[in-house]
């Protein structure tokens, strides 16, 4: 088994190889731009051949979200990952294994839409990741990497988290993260579990009665609409518990900040810079950066929303996340900086938007 | 002799399968569906598979065939039975995996999981029950529906100018090189019934075996959806169903593993 | 120490894997390192980028506006680029295919015939290694030797009897700046 070890490496080629160390059961995609490396790089190191994980390119990321929803349903570690437009082909199967309560890790690099779109790095698809995507009241737990070591641990705790809730885990990543080389610490070599493990940790997992006595039926479908609801007011109960328990962030110069970047993944290292070169021209600026997307950090931006004059988002869209910064902070003032299509604003950028909506600082 | 003395278990000569949950099903009097789950049933106990078998229900009339046959069930979306059989099965090669899927599921929305799980030779078995119409949502045009077929869709019948033809996605299944054994059966009379049974057994067994994927489409009638009794919707059948899907043996598998 | 980079011209000229180089030996030296490149089908043909940055200290962000240091392949990366390394900073350049030099008088110009030295070497493919050389000779972000190490962690075992002739064109690099 292999021990911890320092490596340079792709984001994409870190998912793949957390994915091995973290002992995932299967993993099932298709490729896309800029993902595939992903697949490619679990092809290269055949982990069947030592894991025994399950690796398939599908013929669809139709077909490969519902080979994860069939392996979850067995109670097994399972994941894809893609990018925008193939993640719209998989709504309806995230649908699927929310409302069947079902683990699973889908990973989002995030490419610029609308449709076919470009392969250039995008956050457009915050909406669908955050706000449930496919049809139905459902969440995904939201993980933004802005690293490639984020890359590597989120999807370990990806997986965590959605075996302790039940519950699908998305890691919304993005081009820049998924196509950048840095250091990154891969966790040791951890076994898959046994079949014995397996059904003590999930005995609700349809891998086949065994010494049960009663079958177990995944299914998402209740046709009494009293026990439909009350369906959903166990999810709801489930997603109250995440947002009580898992809301993840970190600040940077937010202690004695007057104003507030809020970012997400690679564009929080972005606006650092940028922040680094603000507070060496005397502004105090400070970020506050979601680490969970869902659930969101809303009360600890409200809560710095109290000691600074304003905020502004940056994102690599028209303007996503900032609805929910302004829910948290109803009175502080909240601005939006974006690029979209592809286009990924440098540091310079991110200093001249907010000097041109805080004009006292120009 | 009394009715008393003729109800003791030594007389039995038919009895509910073990394994079928004594509830009323949800399936019209007259429907193959109750034959083909009981046959499911049957084998499942008799195979000693009841413990390690994981059925994957599709969407359509069978949509709860989950709660009939007593083995783990996973519900699949529309047409995407044969992704979840594949991760399933391969995540789980102790287990028999199989699909139960209708001719909307299978050949139409699902068309391209079809050919591929059988084309990737998925160790599992594929039950396909062809009524050439949609049972559930009350009778519209299914791929299989015949030409001049009447359907809630296609109310003056299917015409091939507006609807393309009846497709025997059985006949293509059966040249793939995935496929060990594509057969199509019915079970409208006694003698029907147990070449299904043999059929089904096959599949079960080829699926254990890893030979490959087995089809077995179950030619069946939907007599509410025809709009005919239930004997007659099998005079129908035999006329005209047979026609265009002939029983018989599409591809029979050779001994050997494939993988 | 922190070094700002951006190797830039044709796909298929080695600028990826320069860059990949660069930072792999970073890692060797122990430093902070960031690989940044441009991606899709422009690798096959059109222009590719890729922004290095080695550093002691963690780095925040992998996309850059100016840089230290500027290595420019091709007549479209020097327009692109030149303007963009700050003040102080170096500006080297392949002459071959360039027709208007660069202007600039506030940055250290290096012009590096590495075409010509690759020629010399028998082996087009060390043209990106001369470069390295070049660039190292300018700013000294990393040993020679850390490079090696790189390369011997990096390659295949079928591919380890090439790195004598890696570390050569590296140093032939290194020769042809003052």
């Amino acid at each position: 088994m292999e021990a911890e070890e320092v490596r340079l490496m792709k984001g994409n080629e870190a998912i793949a190889h957390a994915a091995i160390r973290y002992g995932v059961d299967g993993y099932f995609g298709y490729p896309i731009t800029p993902q595939s490396e992903v697949l490619e790089t679990l092809a290269e190191l055949k982990p069947w051949e030592t894991t025994g994980m399950v690796v398939l390119q599908a013929e669809s990321e139709v077909a490969a979200i519902n080979m994860v929803y069939g392996g979850a349903a067995t109670g097994k570690a399972v994941m894809t990952s893609s990018s925008s437009p193939g993640v719209s082909l998989k709504q309806e199967g995230i649908s699927y294994i929310a409302a069947s309560e079902l683990p699973a890790l889908i990973v989002n690099v995030m490419r610029g839409g609308p449709g076919l779109g470009t392969i250039q790095p995008s956050q457009a698809d915050y909406f669908q990741a955050v706000k449930g995507g496919g049809h139905g009241d459902y969440h995904l737990i939201v993980l933004a990497p802005a690293t490639v070591q984020e890359m590597t641990d989120f999807v370990a705790l990806g997986f965590d988290l959605a075996f302790k809730y039940r519950n699908p885990a998305m890691i919304l990543a993005d081009g820049v993260v998924g196509q950048m080389m840095e250091k990154v610490v891969l966790p040791p070599q951890r076994p898959r579990r046994t079949e014995e493990e397996l059904r003590a940790q999930c005995p609700w997992a349809a891998c086949g009665k065994g010494d049960r006595k009663n079958r177990n039926v995944i299914t998402s479908l209740e046709l009494d609409s009293a026990r439909m609801e009350e369906n959903n007011h166990r999810f709801q109960a489930t997603y109250k518990l995440i947002e009580q328990n898992e809301v993840r962030y970190q600040t940077y110069y937010a202690d004695d900040a007057d104003y507030l970047i809020v970012a997400f993944g690679s564009v929080a290292r972005i606006c650092l810079k940028a922040i680094e070169e603000a507070r060496e021209a005397g502004i105090k600026v400070g970020m506050l950066r979601p680490i969970t997307l869902w659930p969101f950090p809303k009360t600890q931006i409200a809560e710095l929303a109290k000691s600074v004059r304003g905020i502004l988002t940056v994102e690599l869209n028209a303007g996503q996340m900032v609805e929910d910064v302004r829910l948290a902070a109803p009175t502080t003032p909240v601005y939006h900086f974006g690029r979209m299509g592809g286009i990924v604003p440098n540091p310079g950028e991110v200093l001249q938007a907010l000097k041109e909506h805080f004009p006292e600082l120009a | 002799m009394t009715t008393e003395e003729i109800i003791q278990p030594q007389n039995k000569v038919y009895s509910r399968p073990r394994l079928l949950d004594e509830r009323d099903t949800h399936y019209c009097p007259g429907c193959s569906h109750g034959v083909v789950h009981k046959i499911i049933a049957e084998l499942l106990d008799e195979m000693g598979l009841e413990n390690k078998t994981v059925g994957v229900a599709p969407v359509g009339c069978a949509v709860f065939a989950y709660n009939y046959i007593d083995v783990d069930w996973v519900e699949a979306a529309h047409g995407r039975a044969p992704a979840v059989a594949t991760a399933a099965s391969r995540l789980n090669p102790q287990n028999l995996v199989f699909t139960y899927q209708g001719d909307g599921d299978l050949a139409a929305i699902g068309t391209a999981e079809t050919i591929h799980a059988a084309n990737r030779g998925e160790n599992i078995a594929m039950i396909f029950i062809n009524n050439g119409i949609y049972g559930m949502t009350g009778g519209q045009m299914a791929p299989t529906t015949l030409l001049g077929m009447k359907t809630a869709t296609t109310p003056y019948g299917r015409t091939a100018e507006l609807n393309g033809y009846p497709l025997p996605i059985s006949n293509i299944l059966a040249t793939l090189d995935g496929t060990c054994y594509v057969t199509r059966q019915a079970v409208h009379t006694p003698a029907a019934v147990r070449k299904t049974k043999a059929a089904i057994k096959k599949a079960f067994e080829n699926a254990l075996a890893k030979r490959g994927t087995s089809v077995v489409e179950v030619v069946s009638t939907c007599n509410s959806g025809w709009k005919l009794s239930p004997a007659k919707s099998n005079e129908w059948m035999v006329e005209h169903m047979f026609e265009k899907y002939p029983l018989g043996d599409l591809k029979t598998p050779s001994e050997e593993p494939k993988n | 120490m922190k070094e700002e980079i951006v190797i830039a011209g044709f796909g298929g000229q080695g600028v990826l894997s320069m860059g990949k180089i660069l930072a792999y030996a970073g890692l060797m030296d122990g430093k902070e390192v960031t690989w940044m490149p441009s991606y899709g089908p422009e690798q096959r043909g059109g222009t590719a980028n890729v922004t290095v940055i080695v550093s002691d200290n963690a780095i925040s962000s992998p996309v850059l506006d100016t840089f230290d240091t500027a290595v420019v392949l091709n007549q479209q990366s020097l327009d692109k680029f030149e303007s963009k390394v700050k003040p102080g900073g170096t500006l080297i350049y392949d002459p071959s295919g360039i027709h208007r030099l660069p202007s600039r008088t506030d940055i250290r110009v290096i012009p590096v015939d590495a075409i010509t030295a690759s020629i010399e070497l028998k082996n087009s493919k060390t043209y990106n290694m001369v470069l390295l050389g070049a660039l190292l000779k300018c700013r000294p972000i990393v040993g020679i030797d850390a490079v090696i190490r790189g390369l011997r962690k990096t390659l295949p075992e079928r591919h380890h009897h090439l790195i004598p002739l890696n570390e050569e064109a590296l140093r032939k690099g290194m020769s042809l700046v003052d």
